[in-house]
């Protein structure tokens, strides 16, 4: 199994998830063993551009493979898409926890375009 | 003598008055339009275009043989241009603000210097052959246009040079049509000038952006003057004091008050100049020709 992230506003799972992803709050990860963790974005909310790309290095870091979001625009998805992690989007409206249930129960499609 | 003509918002009359200077400017100059974005001064002046050529920003991009991904470049980049993902370098070249950096600091040569379109410039003439005449087209889809602004004023610069001219003349002045706004690209413009005439529209969001664009262009320590464009319109005397207030009080003069008329309006839908709209217009246009060469042999009063 892959890591998982979700853009969160808050650290667990009863988060709501950001619907943005380049300048979200933070990501829940969740490893192969269910275990949650948190990383904090805010490096990249403050960035005047690039927020997206940035994102994606934070997440390729730490050895993500598939990103649940609400909102992934086209710098995003194109750094998504050269760092191999494979986009969920619209998934906002609901908590990280529910977002995960989604994904786990074969729910959720993988995008293959950016939001407009 | 290079003078801007800018404003803090679009609309307020840059184009009217550039395009009606340049209409009776009384020596050979430079007109320039220097809103790349969204140019318009050649609708107005139906220039005869010589030159087209491509402007380009110096991008890098990644000689994969060569890259160990040691990350220096990221690291570097200010501007996300550069990402590394796992064992990859990954280039953006949109968001290149060509800084050179990245090429400085590559231990490997990893890194082959690569170009973006920004757009085109073009140089012809106007006035049969009386003025110069430089435009700007930034390529759709560009959101980058200082680097194309110092393309013009390079060029701008070569043609201001003594003997420049076509018959072996010298051009008395440049007169650049300068992007709306405060942001990047009124700055590159107006950094350069010698003169920079606002020109304000007194109405409330008008004066408004007017405030902005003082505060913005003060600190660059030009000669700043303004020109009122559209005043005495019927209902708005509050507007107009309040404009000539604000001028009073900062030491701003006031170079021209162009009323407001509906038939300049139809005027310059039409895209005709407003200068050559009556012997009065005219006129104006003159007389502001002459207080802003008056203004700018004084050094200007430093607002």
């Amino acid at each position: 199994m892959e890591i998982l992230a979700v853009s969160s506003e808050g650290p667990g799972p009863e988060s709501m998830v950001d619907p943005r992803f380049g300048r979200a709050a933070g990501f829940v990860l969740r490893a192969a063993d269910g275990s949650l963790s948190y990383i904090d974005n805010g490096a990249s909310q403050v960035m005047g551009q690039g927020a997206g790309i940035a994102s994606a290095e934070r997440l390729a870091e730490a050895g993500v493979s598939v990103v649940l979001s609400g909102y992934v625009g086209p710098k995003a998805f194109q750094a998504l898409q050269a760092a191999g992690i494979r986009i969920c989007q619209d998934l906002d409206g609901m908590t990280v926890g529910q977002a995960l249930e989604r994904f786990l129960s074969g729910d959720v499609v993988f995008a293959d375009a950016p939001n407009k | 003598m290079r003078i801007a003509i800018a404003s803090g918002k679009g609309g307020a009359g840059k184009t009217t008055v550039a395009t009606s200077l340049a209409v009776v400017w009384d020596a050979p100059c430079v007109v320039a339009d220097a809103d790349v974005e969204a140019p318009n001064a050649h609708l107005f002046l139906s220039p005869h275009i010589e030159t087209s050529e491509p402007v380009y920003l110096e991008v890098p991009e990644l000689d994969v043989s060569r890259c160990t991904a040691c990350g220096a470049c990221r690291d570097l980049c200010r501007f996300k241009a550069i990402a590394k993902f796992g064992k990859k370098i990954s280039i953006f070249p949109d968001m290149c603000h060509g800084c050179g950096g990245c090429f400085l600091v590559c231990p490997h040569d990893a890194l082959v210097r690569s170009k973006r379109l920004l757009g085109h410039m073009e140089t012809g003439f106007v006035l049969n052959g009386k003025h110069a005449f430089l435009m700007g087209r930034a390529r759709i889809g560009e959101a980058m246009t200082p680097p194309q602004l110092r393309a013009l004023q390079k060029r701008t610069t070569l043609l201001l040079r003594p003997g420049a001219a076509p018959d072996g003349g010298t051009y008395d002045a440049a007169l650049l049509d300068a992007p709306p706004g405060v942001s990047c690209p009124a700055m590159t413009i107006a950094r350069d000038a010698d003169v920079v005439l606002l020109a304000a529209e007194p109405t409330p969001f008008g004066f408004h952006d007017f405030t902005l664009a003082y505060e913005a262009f003060l600190p660059l320590n030009k000669p700043l003057a303004v020109v009122i464009n559209r005043s005495g319109m019927p209902g708005n005397e509050r507007g107009d004091k309040e404009l000539a207030e604000f001028c009073a009080g900062a030491g701003l003069p006031v170079l021209a008050a162009l009323p407001f008329s509906r038939e300049v309006a139809e005027q310059y839908a039409k895209g005709g100049v407003v200068a050559d709209l009556s012997p009065e217009w005219r006129g104006r246009f003159e007389a502001l020709r002459d207080a802003t060469r008056a203004f700018a042999a004084q050094g200007g009063r430093r607002a």
